[in-house]
């Protein structure tokens, strides 16, 4: 088949189907998967399952596990032996241990040099890379779509199909263009473009779909920035999003440890020059948008589509027209506490965090560092800091972030998800509200009754310094 | 699987997701059954949810979110068998047929229908006809799509059990597909 008229997915879903032809309109397609990334929450019934039927792993070398959600954030003692509080998050990190162990999976367990959120230790190890099918029991796999790879979240149930077969069935989705044009302002981030997108379209505009991020504004990202945006393209509703692979993500690739070396480097990137280039195909939605109008967002609501500039006012729910959405909107924002036609600006803040697969990597920690040094977080404010990965702590630590950050009185924490979804025992109390650099602000998502705001690590900065959630252009 | 016939649980409310079905702090499990206790743990809104209710029905947009099956895991241990809406997410809709759990889409205006007869009485029984692809409640009688025919069978025990013997049943195809593309696939052995 010839490269005209197929979009990125196309190439990369036809590259992977094992059945030769097509399967039939609603019927899946055997789909090939080249890396297969697990934690300890979602694999462990997985392994049963294999265990159970007397099966092993087709391929454990393209399986690579590691800890990140029920571990903890504080330091190892002196022996480098970890505090797990609550005893069953011990059995789950042991089991994963143990299950890697039996199946021959290679695992970064805590306190190794390659630990941390999954999604962020796959990339920065050069694992992922493009043109690959990557799955992961866990949404926010649509990260690895920032390399021009086809990467998507799958049940328990699914981890054990690709445990057994390194495939899995799946239905062809449609494609939808999401174009970004032009060039961002100053404190202007990432996270403010996606939960643009999102506010707009709404949380369920990409069910049925993948997105694929086109346009300049997209173009003269890093890959790090790129992360972030398709990490949320779940919230959105798609479960995978592409971006296609240019010169930034070659050059992001070259050196890595899993990545192609020398002249096996140079030859990859010419093969991923030669199969993936700029898409001629046609998508079945397009929405389009200008980055130059963009600003600095926050959530007032209990889903990632409820965001707004910083500056406006709180919608009013009785501007909508269907009665149930109403109502939905109109309990969100009873829950938040906020008041419709009312700014968030000034509003208290309890809690700032900083983290999560979307916002915990290095150049993240350098934009709320940056913004805090020589500043203090507010009195009645915690913030907690806590890097993606083991290499990105490191590498902070090396330039002196961690010093910017305990100096203002953050607490500088080990890798991991903890307070994006307070599996680890970090969490906010009740009624506490927080800004929050991670992906979803669903209700009690950060602790019972915990009300969460999304933005940047810059606003989520500003914010720990006033006290207040806060416009960063006015701290710039 | 006929019909299903009885009392409901009612939460009209669009955009429920993964994370109240059940809370990420109870996914400290290695198990698949007893997730039921924690099924809606921290549900600020109150809920209408008669004893032995077997259906549940949820606004827009059901089971946003995280990939957890264990939100399908909560549900079908609590007793749900079926959860109407108008939509579902990817994810959870997958994971749902896997598990035995209907998922039944019916169309907007129909739900305004179904949810102001529940308002009004929300003892009323709902009965859910599979072989006549229609749903009932007092008198109301409205038609509904649910992907029928990938629902596993009873005697699979386990979790997407029929997808696992359609895969493994293809293995000479793997097999060849592997060989094709050997060359690309560069892996975590020997590092």
């Amino acid at each position: 088949m010839s490269q005209a008229g197929k979009t990125l997915f196309d190439t990369i879903w036809n590259d992977h189907r094992v059945n030769d032809a097509p399967a039939p309109d609603g019927d899946p397609d055997t789909l090939y998967i080249d890396l297969h990334l697990i934690h300890e929450v979602t694999s462990p019934q997985a392994f049963s399952i294999l265990r159970d039927r007397g099966m092993k792993l087709r391929h454990p070398n393209q399986t690579m596990a590691t800890m990140d959600h029920s571990t903890p954030s504080t330091p190892p003692r002196p022996d480098g032996t970890y505090v797990i509080e609550n005893p069953d998050a011990e059995i789950q990190l042991a089991a994963l241990e143990s299950n890697c162990s039996e199946f021959g999976v290679p695992l970064y367990p805590l306190g190794h040099e390659n630990q941390g959120i999954v999604h962020v230790t796959a990339p920065e190890l050069g694992l992922v890379q493009p043109g690959m099918t990557i799955v992961c029991g866990d949404s926010h796999t649509s990260t690895h779509g920032a390399f021009g790879a086809l990467a998507f979240g799958i049940g328990t149930s699914q981890v054990a199909h690709v445990f057994a077969t390194q495939c899995l069935l799946a239905k062809r989705p449609k494609t939808f263009e999401i174009r970004i044009d032009g060039t961002l302002q100053s404190g202007v981030s990432a996270k403010d473009v996606i939960l643009s997108v999102i506010s707009r379209i709404g949380t369920e505009a990409g069910t049925g779909h993948v997105f694929e991020y086109t346009g300049s504004a997209i173009r003269a990202m890093s890959m790090e920035e790129r992360m972030t945006v398709t990490n949320m393209s779940i919230e959105g509703g798609a479960t995978a999003g592409l971006i296609q692979p240019d010169e930034v993500t070659f050059d992001y690739l070259q050196g890595r440890d899993f990545a192609p070396q020398g002249q096996d480097f140079d030859e990859a990137v010419a093969d991923w020059r030669r199969r993936f280039q700029p898409a001629d195909g046609v998508y079945d939605r397009c929405v389009s948008f200008n980055a130059d109008e963009m600003e600095p967002m926050i959530t007032y609501g209990t889903n990632p589509g409820m965001g707004m500039p910083v500056r406006d006012t709180v919608p009013d729910p009785a501007d909508l027209e269907n009665k149930s959405d109403r109502l939905s909107f109109q309990r969100a924002l009873d829950y938040m506490r906020v008041e419709p036609g009312k700014p968030l600006l000034g509003h208290p803040v309890d809690v700032v965090f900083v983290g999560s697969c979307t916002n915990s990597r290095l150049s993240d920690l350098r934009d709320a560092a940056g913004l805090m040094d020589g500043r203090k977080v507010n009195d009645g404010v915690r913030m907690l800091v806590v890097p993606g990965s083991r290499k990105v702590k490191a590498a902070a630590e090396l330039e002196g972030l961690d010093q910017i950050f305990l100096r203002a009185g953050a607490e500088w924490r080990e890798p991991g998800c903890s307070m994006c979804l307070a599996m680890n025992g970090d969490k906010i109390e009740p009624g506490q509200l927080s800004v929050s650099t991670s992906n979803r602000n669903f209700e009690g998502r950060q602790g019972k009754r915990g009300r969460t705001v999304l933005a940047s690590p810059l606003t989520a900065a500003a914010c720990a310094v006033t006290g207040v959630i806060t416009d960063v252009r006015e701290m710039m | 699987m006929e019909t299903l016939t009885g009392p409901v649980m009612f939460l009209p409310i669009d955009n429920i997701d993964t994370d109240r079905i059940i809370p990420a702090r109870f996914l400290i499990t290695t198990k698949i059954k007893g997730l039921g206790r924690h099924f809606f743990n921290d549900w600020t809104h109150g809920s209408n949810a008669s004893e032995n209710a077997k259906i549940l029905v949820a606004g827009h947009n059901f089971g946003c979110g995280s990939s957890r099956e264990h939100a399908v895991w909560a549900l079908a241990d609590y007793g749900i068998e079926a959860v109407v809406s108008t939509k579902f997410a990817d994810i959870f809709h997958a994971n749902a047929l896997r598990n035995r759990l209907v998922p039944v889409v019916i169309q907007p205006e129909d739900h305004e229908r179904l949810v102001a007869a529940l308002e009004a009485d929300p003892a009323s029984i709902v009965t859910i006809d599979y072989g006549a692809l229609r749903l009932t409640c007092g008198f109301i009688d409205l038609p509904f799509t649910a992907a029928i025919s990938e629902i596993g069978t009873e005697e699979s025990e386990t979790p997407g059990g029929e997808e696992l013997e359609i895969l493994l049943g293809q293995s000479r195809l793997i097999d060849d597909h592997e060989a094709a593309r050997k060359a690309r696939v560069n892996t975590l052995g020997g590092r």
